[in-house]
């Protein structure tokens, strides 16, 4: 069954269609790659995907219910979180705080309580205190868990961005170009471990990077952008071997 | 565990401190003058770090503080003396009445960013003074008078106690993390499944209300409410001491408070040199510590621990 479903998205920006046409549609459980050269409206499809815009045609369904006209943190108390492209961390906050302030929406006790500090207070500050701190063991920033996060080399703060979008429990995880920046022993660190959390927090995944021979090696299936519309989509193989693509996209690479 | 602790031991502080003063004030050590003062710097405290909730935490940039302050200011005295109720309905009657004109307010003036922000609340807090203005029922011009002095050293330590506690635990919550997440970074924030309308509108209504209380002790010292005690000048007095004292630090605005206080006091016979000096102090303050003197930090055991030589570093880590 479809976790997420795009019907015929479109967005424009005053005369430029930045996405025109995107449908995509991602199964349970699936490992999913979104490629295109610069410009091609990737992320513009996540933040459609996301709320932070608005299409200006088309239909989104998320678990089998439309998304369209909700806020993007209405989306993620649904299920879908996110990275950005360009590291949008809580920056003068500790590590620990910025994966403690995803858990918001799961938290039951109220403001009373927390001003009293009685009630669930304690013990569910405990609870998201031990729960970030193990999600930070997992993506390796637990001995940095004071540091703030701007002071993080790179590599780091895009790990901290994912541990962060793991912490509100999404069913959907959307990573806009998590290896950008990082060198090649690190990236494919991470790709394994996104592989690996993929299985461990029972995740659908839908992966943008600019890197073809990564993207291929970890998803299972690819979705080629180009000037805003999909042109192919398949198996890496498939996407390998098709005219437009090469045509389009790959140039010389791939001979 | 060690949290109750250090609970109980701030609790047991501010009591000793209490019995301290009130003890001088009793013996008259502490004169009319210092009285005021000490009374001033309480107020002053309540009006900051309930601006500091909004500006400091939340990172929206609010300069209209005074008029909820004077919203408190003349709904107290209304209950009181129009009303004959009781103080404490007064205090609670201001802080709800400047509450819910926050909320109000708030709702599509939060949608707002930045600038613009700030120019509606500038806008807003006079909009408010000046209808106050024109209402004969509390005065007009001249003023409300013959208002009861029931604001005392214990009531004002109290409200100022209270207003400490409860901005600090809510920002040490999830709820206060949300604001403080709207600060760092609204779209992140968002991302992360934080409705950040309703947050910000909550941090400008819990801190409206403060300034609500502030403004019913204050009118309640003073014996009167006048329409040219909340003018622009004193949200930008307040303003003041919340930058100063560091955008996002409540000790910080404690300790302006305190600060301002007293450099306001010695400027008394001299106002218009007041906010020559006030200026300089923050022309000064961007060129050399534009975080404010705390930035964003606490004064916490932490550091008086390290202070006296850290040999009880290893005690605090809990936090
Ligand atoms: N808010 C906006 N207003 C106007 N134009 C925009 C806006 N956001 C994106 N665009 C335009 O839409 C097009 C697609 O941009 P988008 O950022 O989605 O591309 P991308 O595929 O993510 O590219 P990259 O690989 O460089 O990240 C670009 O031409 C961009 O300039
Ligand atoms: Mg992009």
């Amino acid at each position: 069954m479809a976790i997420l479903k795009a019907t015929k998205l479109s967005k424009v920006f005053g005369g430029l269609k930045a996405v025109s046409d995107f449908s995509i549609e991602l199964g349970k459980g699936e490992l999913i790659g979104l490629i295109g050269p610069n410009g091609a409206g990737k992320t513009t499809a996540f933040n459609l995907l996301t709320g932070v815009y608005q299409p200006t045609s088309g239909e989104i369904d998320f678990d089998g219910k439309s998304t369209i006209g909700l806020k993007p943190f209405q989306i993620t108390q649904k299920g879908v979180a996110r990275t950005f492209q360009n590291i949008r961390l809580f920056s003068e906050l500790s590590v620990l705080d910025n994966v403690k302030i995803a858990y918001h929406f799961h938290v039951k006790y109220g403001i009373l309580e927390s001003v009293l500090r009685m009630g669930r207070y304690h013990q569910e500050e405990k609870e998201i205190e031990e729960r970030a701190i193990k999600l930070l063991e997992i993506f390796k920033l637990s001995d940095k868990k004071d540091e703030i996060a701007k002071n993080l080399p790179y590599g780091e703060q895009r790990r901290l961005e994912i541990a962060r979008a793991l912490a509100a429990q999404p069913k959907l995880l959307l990573l806009d170009e998590p290896a950008a920046g990082m060198n090649p022993q690190e990236t494919q660190q991470l790709m394994q471990m996104i592989k690996w959390i993929k299985k461990e927090f029972d995740l659908t995944i839908l992966l943008i990077e600019h890197d073809m021979q990564l993207v291929m090696n970890v998803c299972e299936r690819i979705y080629v952008l180009e000037y805003g519309s999909i042109i192919a989509q398949g198996t890496p193989e498939e996407i390998k071997n098709n005219p437009r693509v090469i045509e389009a996209y790959l140039g010389e690479e791939v001979e | 565990m060690g949290n109750n602790k250090k609970e109980l031991l701030a609790f047991v502080a501010c009591i000793a401190f209490y019995a301290v003063v009130q003890g001088l004030l009793m013996l008259d050590v502490i004169g009319p003058f210092w009285e005021l003062n000490l009374i001033l710097i309480c107020i002053n405290v309540i009006l900051a770090v309930s601006l500091n909730l909004i500006n400091g935490f939340t990172g929206q940039f609010s300069i209209g503080h005074a008029g909820f302050m004077a919203v408190g200011a003349y709904l107290g005295a209304v209950l009181t003396v129009k009303l004959q109720l009781p103080f404490i309905v007064a205090i609670l009657g201001g802080a709800a009445a400047a509450g819910f004109l926050g909320f109000i307010i708030g709702l599509p003036t939060l949608r707002l960013d930045g600038d613009y922000l700030a120019i509606a609340t500038l806008g807003l807090g006079e909009i408010i003074r000046i209808t106050i203005l024109n209402i004969p029922y509390v005065g007009g011009a001249s003023g409300f008078m013959g208002i009861p002095r029931y604001s005392n050293f214990t009531w004002v330590f109290i409200a100022t106690v209270f207003t400490v506690f409860f901005i600090r635990n809510f920002i040490n919550s999830t709820h206060g993390r949300a604001c403080i997440s709207i600060r760092e970074n609204q779209i992140a924030a968002e991302a992360m499944g934080i409705d950040t309308t309703k947050y910000k509108v909550m941090a400008f209504t819990i801190g409206a209300a403060f300034a609500g209380i502030a403004g019913t002790l204050f009118s309640h010292y003073f014996y009167i409410a006048h329409p040219a005690s909340f003018t622009f000048m004193k949200s930008f007095d307040i303003l003041t001491i919340v930058v100063l004292g560091g955008l996002g630090s409540i000790s910080g605005s404690i300790t302006a408070a305190i600060l301002l206080t007293f450099v306001s006091a010695a400027l008394a016979s001299y106002p218009e040199w007041r906010m020559i000096i006030y200026s300089l102090m923050l022309i000064v303050l961007m060129l050399y510590r534009p975080q404010g003197l705390f930035g964003n930090k606490e004064i916490s055991l932490k550091i008086f621990g390290r202070l006296m030589g850290g040999n009880k570093r290893g005690n605090t880590q809990g936090n």
